[in-house]
């Protein structure tokens, strides 16, 4: 079982990535440079977050265009599990393999803190075993990070169930107060139709261990190892 | 050939920049502005190929790159 870890120009949170998957988690994981037009030989990918491209002209606008993001798009259609990142959920949402798109916070600042998401389905890979309503805290950072979609298509992605975390209070009330950017429906993180692409905001990477404040984060990569697991037998 | 491309956010897509810079227009005692929408403008120079094709070509690219036509619109003009 082995997990490519996406670097791009810019990206810096590749590194935290590797360590929670390699040394938390244990699972084999490998970086893979951007210009590399395969994924042969991994079972999961993660694009992870930082500012590729100096998030020029939008953030992940240039991303989507490396080679390494045609593998992706393969590696998707044949179900292979992809979880993206902050600015790798950007990065899938300019490549289309996410619905909607990301604005500029609606506080015009960069928030830099503890969230609390509800799980809202646990139909990906990274949610098997997170059952919708599980309270999850984990930290966010970001500018663009203000989740927007049409009515139209909102409601369809929340009807095919590819809404996977709202932000919510630490009781777990979906309110405006606790949405940290004015992301539409307080929308935290979507998968694709098939479900295997998982796209959120917040950082699992960066709470993984008690020792930096939460360990939640680590229940998405637990849950990914299992479902490979699954899957394998 | 010289192009000039605009692009800007939807109608309906929240511009919290637009609303940041509207709002602070009367502190300088400039009023009666209702609304800004900040958007981006590119100047294109494209080696010598014909208006039409210069057209097909760069609306190629605001659609697959410069643009994302989710929450952005896209004006091309050429020539000038």
């Amino acid at each position: 079982m082995k997990t490519a870890v996406l670097v791009f120009p810019g990206s810096n949170c590749d590194h935290d990535a590797y360590h929670a998957l390699k040394h938390v988690v244990g699972v084999d994981a490998e970086f893979v440079w951007h210009k590399q037009p395969s994924l042969d030989g991994f079972d999961a990918v993660v694009i992870p977050g930082g500012f590729t491209y100096g998030d020029y002209l939008r953030s992940g606008a240039m991303a989507k265009l490396s080679p390494v993001m045609g593998a992706v798009r393969r590696f998707a259609e044949r179900g292979g599990p992809v979880i993206g990142i902050c600015n790798g959920f950007q990065i899938l949402l300019e490549a289309g393999l996410l619905p909607g798109a990301m604005i500029v916070n609606d506080s015009l600042r960069f928030v830099c803190d503890y969230v609390h998401l509800v799980a809202v389905t646990d139909r990906t890979p990274f949610t098997r075993g997170v059952p919708a309503g599980t309270l999850l805290k984990i930290p966010v950072a970001h500018y663009q990070g203000n989740y927007y979609a049409d009515e139209r298509t909102l409601s369809a992605i929340e009807e095919r169930g590819q809404v996977v975390f709202r932000y919510c209070d630490p009781e777990g009330n979906v309110t405006s107060e606790s949405n940290p950017n004015g992301s539409a429906r307080n929308i935290a993180g979507v998968c694709n139709e098939a479900g295997n692409v998982l796209g959120m905001m917040p950082h699992p990477e960066r709470c993984s261990e008690e020792v930096l404040g939460s360990a939640d984060g680590r229940r998405l990569f637990d849950a990914m190892v299992a479902w490979l697991g699954e899957r394998t037998a | 050939m010289k192009a000039k491309i605009y692009v800007t956010l939807k109608r309906g897509v929240l511009d919290p920049q637009g609303k940041a810079i509207r709002a602070s227009l009367p502190q300088l005692g400039i009023d009666g502005v209702e609304e800004i929408r900040v958007g981006k403008f590119m100047e294109v120079t494209m080696r010598e190929v014909g208006a039409d094709e210069a057209r097909r070509r760069l609306d190629e690219a605001c659609r697959r790159l410069l643009a994302n036509t989710v929450i952005e619109e896209y004006r091309i003009e050429i020539g000038g």
